[in-house]
């Protein structure tokens, strides 16, 4: 039962029963947990003195390295809180008229778990990676604007924080992760849970559209001597054209999310047909940056998957060319393909064809990838590592996604599939081995350039068995369910429809895939306290730059800046034995960016800004938004230029990690 | 990176900023406070919309400083595709079939 938000909520008459979200056993239980966690958090901190650390360290951190870092840590929290979403809602359809979760809490839980995995799980996972990784494939020491990375950082986490607290809090959304006008208006859906969507959603979009804006720049203008746009790696590539497609789109969903928060605080009726407004117009928006939203996850994802398919089969990239034009042929397609999510809606034979051949047309690109890194593999002398597991089971797994969305694609077909769990296993389908199966790939693959140990490769194994297995389990029966009328978004079913063994079968699943989850956390803290530690820096024995420094990476990634002459330069460095040596006269000052608190402040006053205007307690608000501008006043007149990393400090730090023989300093294994 | 910006008082995006918020409230006060029907209305502040981003490319978007005509190049007709495909596109799709009921 859920304690319903219904009054007007005004400062001087704060209801503080309903302010706490009461009644339900597992809300009540996850409040305490929370509590407990932030007190064990704090009291750990305090006892062994390490809140200087973390705030000089980490949380006034600029080095993309460590917001990298910070991005994978939030987004694995985050995909635990999905996937528990996941789980309690495989739960609650175990078995016909399941009396585990009501319709609204059902409702709830499959709007948060869609947001989270996407905005929260997805998108920082890659990003992320893309922080840790990026500047070092290209050479480079940072990316182009480092306090602005950190902002981006900041912006995210504040966001995800507010989308989260909602459930204990003020109650979740609940009008899908679409959250489609009329139920997501005012009139619907009167309570506050909306307000998080669309204030928490665009505090965290301003941080992501300023990483686009980030990575374009770092890329176009930061990269090494020689590294000419065709000799970029692949990730590189990917990333970059990402980044294009995030400043193209997100924009897109700024303006909605602004004009929702109009009609639901301010009594606005863009969305509202009663007023004079369109209700599709906000499905219009939400997919003319929701189609691309998810190939700007799944591009990095290609871009993972190719780096690990070169380095595991010890080839360079088949066909390069192809993939850079495959590359860009998807960004372009995926801009013109928005409606395929609304087909339904009926706007006639000519527009719902149109995009029915745009969306097709998706499937020739990206066939393209599938057999460039089949032909990687072939002839290759492959390397079953963990990473390279992840990437073999991406193949014939997203081709079933792949498949089942050319299905979706016909308009007129679309009119049997539409809002049946066959949609919702397609996307499943592209989403996890697309986005989740190349996070892990990335995370094994780069975790030793990163902490200077590995993860467990046995273990890794387990990890990825069940995971894979589980994944299977759960969504292959849904097509079937789909198929035979199951739809999606309903909380139960009779026993007379006959869905009962699949449904049953794919709660199974589910539980396979958890447990996959289980050991790669339990991974994670086994080789945190058992791995060797004594490693060399490019253990793959792989092929781009960011393997020729040392591991962990030294905060300034480079001691010299290095020329490319080639793809996989890194590789051919090895092969003829150049560069691979520093020599004391090549040492100099290294010029890097200082910390800054103003990042993690402005997180935390939009936070407390977006907070209270979700409670609509608008003058609060309004002061509280004064502190934004008094820190972006403050960031005007900040004259701080870095500082220099003198030689003998570089000498040192170099000496630590190549092996010093005389002048020559050679490091690999 | 270089700093090559000037030093001088950014008195072009003053302007711009001033003339935008003109616009705006022009449009507002047009569609909420006079009784011109609904196509005209549309009519003119589609126009006012369209003076409005034509000046703050010129104002804001650096398209005066055109020592790299590529980029500029660029960067032009990645706007239109995308005003196209926004603008366009969505009108289309809203107005055509039974979308237009
Ligand atoms: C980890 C295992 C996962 C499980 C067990 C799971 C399960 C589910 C279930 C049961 C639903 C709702 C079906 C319904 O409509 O009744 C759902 C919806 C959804 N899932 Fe997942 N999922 C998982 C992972 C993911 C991932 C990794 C993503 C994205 C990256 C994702 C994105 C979504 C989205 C966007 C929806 C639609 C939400 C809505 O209808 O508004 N899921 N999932
Ligand atoms: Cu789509």
């Amino acid at each position: 039962m859920k304690a319903k938000i219904t009054m007007e909520v005004t400062i001087m008459s704060i209801k503080w029963d309903e302010f706490f979200i009461t009644g339900d056993p597992l809300i009540l239980g996850s409040q305490i947990a929370i509590v407990l966690t932030m007190i064990g958090a704090v009291a750990g901190i305090t006892y062994l003195k390490k809140w200087k650390y973390l705030w000089t360290e980490w949380l006034t951190t600029v080095d993309h390295k460590k917001i990298g870092m910070m991005y994978i840590i939030s987004a694995v929290l985050m995909f635990f809180r999905g996937g528990m979403d996941g789980l309690l809602m495989k739960a609650q359809t175990a078995q016909p008229e399941m009396g585990f979760l009501d319709s609204q809490h059902y409702n709830e839980i499959f709007t948060t778990h869609g947001v989270i995995m996407i905005l929260f799980m997805a998108m920082p996972f890659l990003i992320g990676l893309m922080n840790v990784v990026i500047p070092l494939q290209i050479g480079a020491r940072d990316v182009a604007f480092p306090q602005l990375n950190a902002l981006s950082f900041w912006l995210f986490f504040s966001g995800a924080m507010l989308f989260n607290i909602s459930f204990v809090i003020g109650g979740s959304p609940d009008a899908g992760w679409t959250s489609y006008f009329p139920l997501a208006g005012k009139e619907f859906s009167p309570g506050i849970g909306n307000n998080f969507y669309a204030v928490a959603l665009q505090i965290a979009g301003i941080g992501t559209l300023m990483t686009g804006i980030n990575f374009i720049v770092t890329i176009l203008k930061m990269r090494t001597k020689g590294m000419t746009l065709m000799k970029m790696p692949m990730f590189t590539w990917t990333t970059f054209v990402t980044s294009i497609l995030i400043v193209a789109a997100f924009p897109i969903f700024t303006v909605a999310l602004a004009l929702m928060t109009f009609d639901r605080l301010y009594g606005t009726h863009f969305f509202t047909v009663s007023g004079g407004g369109m209700d599709m117009l906000w499905a219009n928006l939400f997919w003319l940056w929701g189609h691309p939203e998810v190939y700007i996850v799944a591009l990095p994802a290609f871009g993972i998957f190719s780096e690990v398919i070169s380095t595991f089969s010890r080839k360079s990239l088949f066909g390069y060319k192809s993939m850079v034009f495959s590359i860009l042929g998807i960004a372009l397609l995926s801009m013109v393909v928005w409606v395929h999510h609304f087909y339904t809606m009926g706007s006639g034979p000519a527009v719902n064809s149109f995009f029915s051949i745009t969306t097709m047309a998706i499937a020739i690109p990206t066939g393209v990838k599938m057999f460039n890194w089949l032909f990687t593999m072939r002839k290759g002398r492959i390397k079953i590592s963990s990473a390279m597991l992840w990437a073999l089971a991406f193949v014939p797994c997203f081709v079933i996604g792949g498949v089942t969305g050319v299905m979706l694609a016909m308009g007129a077909a679309d009119y049997q599939y539409h809002n049946t769990l066959f949609l919702v296993a397609h996307f499943h389908y592209v989403l996890i081995p697309g986005v989740v199966f190349a996070v892990f790939a990335g995370l094994y693959y780069w975790w030793p350039k990163m902490f200077g140990f590995m993860l467990n490769e046995k273990i890794g194994k387990w990890h990825f068995w069940l995971f894979v297995i589980g994944f299977n389990v759960t969504f292959m029966p849904m097509f079937f369910l789909g198929l035979n009328g199951a739809v999606r978004r309903a909380y139960t079913y009779s026993a007379e429809s006959g869905f009962a063994p699949l449904f049953m079968l794919s709660a199974i699943g589910s539980i396979i895939l958890a447990a996959g989850f289980a050991v790669f956390c339990y991974n994670i803290y086994w080789s945190i306290r058992y791995a060797d530690r004594n490693i060399s820096s490019d253990p793959w024995d792989a092929r781009t730059l960011e393997w020729s420094t040392a591991s962990p990476v030294q905060f300034y990634n480079f001691a010299k800046l290095q020329e490319v002459k080639s793809l996989d330069p890194f590789w051919h460095m090895k092969k003829k034995n150049e560069g691979l040596t520093l020599y004391d006269s090549e040492i100099e000052e290294i010029h890097m960016p200082s910390n800054s608190w103003l990042p993690i402040y402005m997180g935390v006053i939009f936070g407390i800004a977006g907070f209270l205007l979700v409670f609509e307690w608008h003058i609060a608000a309004a002061l509280a938004a004064i502190g934004i501008f008094a820190g972006l006043i403050i960031r005007s007149f900040d004259y701080n230029e870095g500082f220099h990393v003198k030689k003998d400090e570089i000498h040192r730090i170099e000496n630590a990690w190549r092996k010093t023989e005389g002048e020559v300093h050679d490091h690999v294994s | 990176m270089e700093h090559q910006q000037s030093k001088s008082f950014p008195i072009s995006h003053v302007i711009g900023f001033v003339v935008s918020l003109v616009l705006t409230f022009a449009a507002a006060g047009i569609t909420l406070k006079t009784n011109l029907s609904f196509k005209v209305i549309m009519w003119i502040i589609g126009s006012l919309a369209v003076i409005q981003a034509g000046m703050q490319l010129f104002m804001f978007m650096h398209l005066r400083e055109g020592e790299d005509g590529k980029t500029n190049l660029v960067n032009m007709i990645y706007a239109v595709f995308m005003v196209i495909v926004i603008v366009v596109g969505s009108i289309w799709v809203l107005t055509s079939g039974h979308a237009a009921h």
